[in-house]
């Protein structure tokens, strides 16, 4: 099923011309709304009405995290306060949080690419979809709750946290559809099974997981625990929320709304264009945004795009799953890691629970990488060397993927921090 | 014939035993025996107690990584030469020691010795034909 035909089979060159057409106009929207476009586009000498091709674009300089920062809290928006209906904001973790605003139109838009995602993903008016995802100013919840009411689908908006309860109405309203970070569909999951649910207590059969990353191992986990089939979707407050990309049923990329937004794929150091099907910064300009229009936004996100037609039927381009946030990626004794290189290593291994902890820490000049693991096999306390095989096993791994070592920490069960919402793994007490 | 020991994966945190100790206390539990080896990081103590299936079954709930193990016990004369001489049984029938610890009961003047190793049936026979006394489940309580 394809929600809007038109927009996501249609042919690229139709598509590219559309897409022009609407980069021109938001250009000068920009231009004319924004003042901080406004005094860039002059400060460089820049004519917003001198845009002929799609690649004239790499003219624009980027705007940047940073940019909305500085304007903090309203300072982007390009419609006066009577117009804006909605506010978001980034759950930014120090400091201010990033700051976003709907026009009546936008949350139309957001709606309309979050109905074709869920379709995409296999959704149908039929499911009854639960949304675990945290209510606020968070984007997530709300962005997948107006997109399935949009669909028709019957939305149960429980938020994350009081898992126990969580549990119960999955099982008594018979969901079909789960909404939830990877890290806290994973652990309904194992809490299901403490429980004493059974897999056919539930109806489960799609989960559509996203607001963090998600490898393809813990992908599988989540399936095993859960039985259903889940699929990433891919978005930022900045941008709208969710529904910037999203898997279909074949998993083979995630489907761009082209005809929102166009992504470029640029070297995140001299900025120029990555060619087709080489990873690089995922850089994105909103091509209807009313509130907040960006231009050649940088996400800090590393994928790949392919513009082949999908098996599907859908012609849009896809990205690949984020390999990985520039802003998390660890500079760990001058080589690059990413956590979710570390936790394609620890998931598949069966003796250590699904949470973990990464630090890094300065030891003398040389930095020094610490994983922590929760020990959940009790068969390997028979002898110690069982548990010094363990570490040098999982170390073994570690090095052969990062290329650099790591230090192995065993701990007991749940002594981990458990995450309902977005997981933070990382702690860095360098320079600290 | 075995007797089971309690193993409990224990991180290097203060209060940890204490927890331990407190929860098998509060259900009567009662410790006969204990050894903990550890590194920097972690340490597995070994405990017999006197119900071991209900003490698992406790410190399981409170999130613990327990398990059971299959261990030997032998009673002494608490004389010198006589550990020495039950080791010497077990090296001649080629039984390997993982670990062991022992207790020595005031009362009676005897020490128990427990033993982790390859072959427990092995171990017992070679070390029952030497005139060393197995200790059973039961023993070991009274001690």
């Amino acid at each position: 099923m394809i929600y809007n035909p038109d927009m996501e089979t249609m042919n690229r060159a139709d598509m590219e011309k559309l897409q022009l057409e609407r980069l021109k106009r938001i250009v000068r929207y920009c231009y004319d709304n924004v003042k901080l476009y406004h005094d860039r586009f002059d400060s460089i000498g820049l004519d917003p009405d001198k845009f002929k091709t799609l690649s004239d674009i790499q003219y624009i300089p980027p705007t940047t995290k940073e940019d909305l920062k500085n304007n903090y809290p309203f300072g982007m928006f390009a419609v006066p306060k009577k117009e804006i209906v909605r506010i978001h904001a980034s759950s930014g973790t120090t400091g201010k949080p990033t700051v976003v605003g709907y026009t009546r139109n936008d949350l139309n838009m957001w709606s309309e690419i979050m109905a074709r995602l869920c379709v995409a993903a296999g959704a149908t008016e039929e499911d009854v979809a639960q949304i675990a995802f945290g209510y606020g100013l968070f984007t997530g919840a709300l962005g997948l709750h107006y997109g399935l009411e949009r669909l028709g689908a019957m939305v149960v908006p429980t938020s994350s946290g009081n898992t126990e309860k969580n549990l119960m109405l999955m099982k008594d309203f018979g969901v079909t559809l789960l909404i939830a970070t990877p890290t806290y569909a994973l652990y309904m999951g194992e809490l299901a099974k403490e429980l004493g649910y059974k897999k056919e207590d539930f109806k489960l059969r799609i989960g559509m997981f996203g607001s963090e990353g998600c490898t393809v191992e813990m992908r599988s986990k989540i399936e095993e625990v859960l039985g259903l089939f889940a699929t990433d979707n891919y978005g930022m407050s900045e941008l709208i929320g969710p529904g910037v990309s999203g898997e279909c049923i074949y998993r083979e990329g995630l489907h761009i709304a082209e005809d929102h937004f166009l992504i470029e794929i640029l070297d995140s150091n001299t900025l120029e264009e990555k060619p087709e099907g080489e990873a690089g910064e995922v850089v994105v300009t909103t091509l209807t945004k009313e509130c907040i229009p960006l231009l050649r936004y940088r996400t800090r996100d590393i994928s790949r795009m392919n513009k082949q037609p999908c098996k599907c039927g859908r012609t849009s381009a896809r990205m690949d799953k984020i390999m990985g946030r520039s802003d998390d990626m660890l500079i760990v004794k001058g080589v690059n890691v990413f956590p979710s290189q570390i936790e394609s290593v620890l998931l598949p291994i069966e003796q250590i629970g699904n949470n973990y902890m990464i630090y890094v820490t300065k030891e003398g000049y040389s930095d020094a990488l610490e994983v922590k693991v929760e020990l959940i096999d009790a068969s390997l306390l028979t002898k110690y060397s069982e548990l010094e095989n363990l570490t040098r096993h999982i170390r073994g791994k570690l090095r052969a993927t990062l290329g650099i070592d790591a230090k192995v920490n065993l701990v007991e069960p749940k002594s981990i921090e458990q995450f309902t919402g977005k997981a933070k793994r990382v702690v860095d007490l360098r320079n600290k | 014939m075995a007797i089971k020991q309690l193993s409990i994966f224990v991180e290097n945190k203060p209060g940890r035993l204490a927890e331990i100790t407190n929860a098998l206390s509060q259900k009567n539990i009662d410790i006969r025996a204990l050894s903990i080896a550890d590194t920097t990081d972690f340490g597995i103590l070994r405990l017999i107690v006197d119900n071991p299936a209900q003490a698992e079954s406790i410190l399981k709930e409170d999130g613990f990584t327990v398990s059971q193990t299959d261990v030997i016990a032998i009673g002494l004369v608490d004389r010198p030469g006589q550990l020495a001489k039950a080791l010497s049984v077990l090296q001649n029938a080629g039984v390997g020691v993982e670990y062991m610890y022992a207790f020595v009961s005031r009362e009676d003047g005897t020490a128990a010795v427990i033993f982790r190793v390859e072959n427990s049936a092995l171990a017992e026979a070679n070390l029952a034909k030497e005139g060393f006394e197995i200790l059973s489940k039961e023993d070991v309580c009274k001690l």
